[in-house]
């Protein structure tokens, strides 16, 4: 399935959207909705959440129930929808400075409860929005307008941390293997449980424009030079994985979800039930 | 008789002419108009991967296929 029918899924009066020329946020964005389409689910059964920051605009152009709430906090507000509409399939978009620096506490306990929502963040290591500030994933020695000098701050491994952390699906994609992140998505979308996808993608307004890849495809080459698969990683030496990101998916468990727990065990139990 | 082939639905109003399709199209049928909107060039040599569709950030670019009249058909040319 490519886009014969994803306009179908958004809102095309809102088009073009407000993403400069060559954002990675739209290649995301349309493997989202393919995702989706491929698995037929119903959009009234949707609630689509983000927070704020360019990634953030991502619900005003999708045809869903959707949620524009507040910079680092769209996990707690989709802990709501989820807790009080248990049968709505809550999608929550991201960007890295919004889930891991403000949002990064409520990121580590929604992976804790394993709640049944899909986390997808639009890693494009900066803050696009606001400036081009540098964030938890701009990666070593980059130039942010707040390391002129060249960033010196370890990164965030969102892997790592959302599987420390609890989340019962957990996988890397990025926006240069498109058809790739399509299955992930899917997967993960279609997974019971919190489920978080890394995707790693471009800024070349902030991010590209410092550092030598003004261009739109020199920041995907970038993006597509950064990425391996977990399998040809495995092989790699240690020399060889500095500065290289696996993609695919990492975790992908049954566990208890959050909603089930909680009504067995609280709901259930306040209310005289069984 | 007929050839596969592919057509490319562009939507103009919709193409910020960032130039991703146009680079990574392995046959080179891409390319970027004075008004800086991408034009499909060469459809022939399409081979129809679909990688300018599934990059475009902007949803702006859509690859059909499609049935065309045979060149390498006598009839068809004659009558063409
Ligand atoms: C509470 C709060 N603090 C700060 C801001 C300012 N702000 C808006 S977006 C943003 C960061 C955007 O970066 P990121 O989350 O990585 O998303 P991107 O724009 O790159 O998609 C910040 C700091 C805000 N809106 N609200
Ligand atoms: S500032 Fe960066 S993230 Fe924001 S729309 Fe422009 S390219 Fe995309
Ligand atoms: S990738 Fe899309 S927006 Fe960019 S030039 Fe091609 S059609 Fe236009
Ligand atoms: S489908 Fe492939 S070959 Fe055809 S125009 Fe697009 S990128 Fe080029």
């Amino acid at each position: 399935m490519y886009n014969e029918n994803i306009f179908d899924y958004m809102r095309t009066e809102k088009l073009p959207h407000i993403w400069c020329p060559g954002c990675g946020h739209g290649i995301i964005t349309a493997s989202i909705v393919r995702a989706i389409s491929n698995l037929k689910l119903d959009k009234n059964n949707i609630a689509f959440v983000s927070g704020i920051g360019c990634s953030g605009r991502t619900p005003g152009y999708l045809d869903f129930n959707t949620l524009h709430t507040t910079h680092g906090r769209s996990l707690t507000f989709s802990t709501g929808i989820k807790m009080a509409k248990p049968k709505l399939k809550v999608i929550n978009v991201l960007g890295d400075g919004d889930a891991l620096a403000i949002g990064g506490n409520h990121f580590i306990h929604a992976c804790r409860r394993n709640i049944d929502i899909t986390a997808i963040i639009y890693n494009n290591s900066i803050y696009g929005m606001t400036g081009g500030q540098f964030s938890p994933t701009t990666p070593d020695g980059f130039i942010a307008s707040t390391t002129p000098y060249g960033n010196c701050d370890p990164s965030f491994d969102v892997v790592k941390l959302a599987s420390a952390a609890g989340a019962s699906f957990v996988a890397r994609g990025d926006a240069f293997h498109v058809l790739q992140l399509d299955k992930i998505l899917q997967k993960a979308i279609d997974h019971k449980g919190f489920s978080v996808v890394d995707v790693l993608t471009t800024c070349p307004t902030q991010l590209g424009r410092r550092n030598k890849m003004k261009k739109p495809w020199e920041n995907l080459d970038y993006i597509a030079n950064q990425t391996v698969s977990i399998k040809k990683y495995e092989t790699m030496s240690e020399n060889e994985k500095q500065g290289k990101f696996p993609i695919g998916i990492f975790i992908e468990e049954k566990r208890d979800e959050y909603v089930e727990t909680y009504t067995k065990r609280v709901i259930n139990k306040a209310k005289g039930r069984k | 008789m007929t050839k596969k082939g592919f057509v490319h639905k562009i939507h103009k109003n919709l193409c910020k002419g960032c130039g991703i399709c146009v680079h990574y199209c392995p046959k080179n049928v891409l390319e970027m108009n004075h008004d800086n909107k991408v034009v499909a060039k060469r459809p022939a040599d399409c081979i129809g991967c679909h990688l300018c569709e599934l990059r475009c950030p902007d949803f702006a670019i859509q690859v059909e296929a499609c049935d065309f009249p045979d060149a390498n058909n006598k009839k068809v040319t004659k009558k063409g």
